[in-house]
């Protein structure tokens, strides 16, 4: 524990066994980017996976609405501290994408329209772990959030869970994305209150 | 790494904004542009944790964060009203690689503040306007009235005395005495009449809350600024645009 700071009460809101350490919970849905939003058609989209053969496994917008759809509810939680519960999603998960990929890399990047890019481990993104999400609370998900689609692996920073995905690139070993180029966490787990590096 | 910063100076801004100076233990410098994370800790334990942008940073371990009160805020109320000189307060960071301005950067910059969004952007100017720096340095402020502008003093002083900078106010609510449009909401030509043109080729940082620097971020690409050059920033961690 550190410094009492004299005369601070607090709010004791966030007295919940599912906020990691150092979160608050909101019900607003806040955003952040690091710049404007890309403007993608789901006719222009696609999603791809890029593997050490030089493979490139590609998935069309109407290939990846006919795939095994799941309805996700997840908590998730924002390095900038805000923590939301009970999120509703609709999307396709990473085991189903994987299922014709084959790769001994153990380390992915998600590449992003717009140039973003963010790290993953392979293992954080199977098992049940993480999605290709397209739906928010019931609606198409709006553009600010990362529309058409976006990664959803809310057991890590939200910020691995990259908005206007286009693909994943698979690596041998793992190499710091764009916020963990810039000062954020290679790994980010809320639960560990891994933020920065 | 949690530091331990002294609090050496307070200056209210307005109704509702207060910078701290703030001296943090074993600060080597910090760069224009980032935010630290400031937590505070009740008697019984009970800690909070909020980022605030840095409005003035430089070498050395002195900076200063300007804090705007939120209404409903956890954090924000104490650092405002009951932080005082010789507290201690705990600090992480600063934090930050992108949303930054750096003395090497020979392009021309358009600042764009939406309310207390104008923090990380005065200290880009302090820096800038410290610094040999002679890249051109524009600044458009759009504030609800004269009174909730932040450095309101200080930006008028070095927009008059300075060769490298240039201000524009935007009033969305009142405006000053004297003034000669209403106020109005910003809109597409109100931004684009008073920025550096997409021909410039400027490096453009945008910060205000969540619906603002969306908007503010859509018309620049719309009027072709290169996507690549357009940094920002969103502050009201709370802010929806849902």
């Amino acid at each position: 524990m550190g410094l009492i700071s004299s005369g601070f009460g607090g709010r004791r809101r966030d007295d919940n066994p599912a906020l990691p350490p150092g979160q608050y919970e909101t019900d607003g849905f806040p955003v952040l980017t690091a710049g404007p939003a890309p403007d993608i058609e789901t006719d222009q989209w696609e999603f791809f996976i890029a593997t050490e053969t030089g493979q490139r496994h590609r998935w069309s917008w109407d290939e990846f609405m006919a795939l095994p759809q799941d309805d996700v509810t997840t908590d998730i939680h924002c390095v900038t501290s805000w923590s939301k519960f009970g999120t509703s999603w609709r999307g396709v998960s990473l085991d189903t994408l994987f299922d014709e990929v084959e790769t001994a890399f153990e380390f992915t990047m998600a590449h992003s329209y717009g140039g973003y890019t963010t790290n993953v481990p392979l293992e954080d993104l199977l098992g049940g772990k993480a999605w290709l999400a397209w739906e928010f609370d019931g609606e198409p998900l709006e553009r600010a959030h990362g529309g058409p689609a976006r990664l959803l692996v809310p057991h890590l920073y939200f910020w691995k869970s990259a908005k206007w995905v286009r693909g994943l690139q698979m690596l041998s070993d793992d190499e710091p994305g764009f916020w963990e180029s810039n000062g954020y966490h290679m790994y980010g787990d809320p639960w560990r209150e891994e933020r920065y590096s | 790494m949690w530091r331990v910063a002294d609090v050496v100076s307070t200056q209210t801004e307005t109704a509702t904004a207060r910078t701290l100076g703030l001296r943090i233990h074993g600060l080597m410098s910090s760069v224009a542009g980032q935010h630290v994370d400031i937590r505070l800790t009740a008697a019984d334990g009970y800690t909070a944790v909020r980022s605030y942008s840095i409005g003035r940073s430089g070498s050395g371990d002195m900076i200063e964060v300007t804090v705007d009160e939120l209404p409903d805020g956890e954090v924000s109320p104490y650092l405002v009203e009951n932080v005082q000189v010789g507290d201690q307060l705990e600090v992480r960071g600063p934090v930050g690689g992108w949303f930054v301005w750096r003395e090497e950067n020979p392009r021309p910059v358009q600042l764009i503040a939406g309310g207390s969004g104008v923090v990380p952007l005065m200290a880009m100017i302090r820096a800038h306007e410290e610094s040999a720096s002679t890249s051109a340095f524009h600044l458009l402020y759009s504030v609800r009235s004269p009174e909730t502008m932040i450095y309101r003093d200080e930006l008028a002083e070095r927009a008059a005395s300075s060769s490298k900078l240039a201000v524009e106010y935007v009033y969305t609510r009142a405006v000053p005495e004297g003034w000669d449009r209403s106020p109005k909401r910003l809109d597409e030509t109100t931004l684009l009449e008073h920025i550096l043109p997409a021909s410039d080729a400027p490096d453009v940082f945008v910060c205000g809350q969540t619906i603002f620097v969306e908007t503010v971020a859509d018309w620049l690409v719309a009027a072709g600024y290169e996507t690549s050059t357009i940094r920002t920033e969103r502050y009201g961690g709370t802010g929806g645009t849902s």
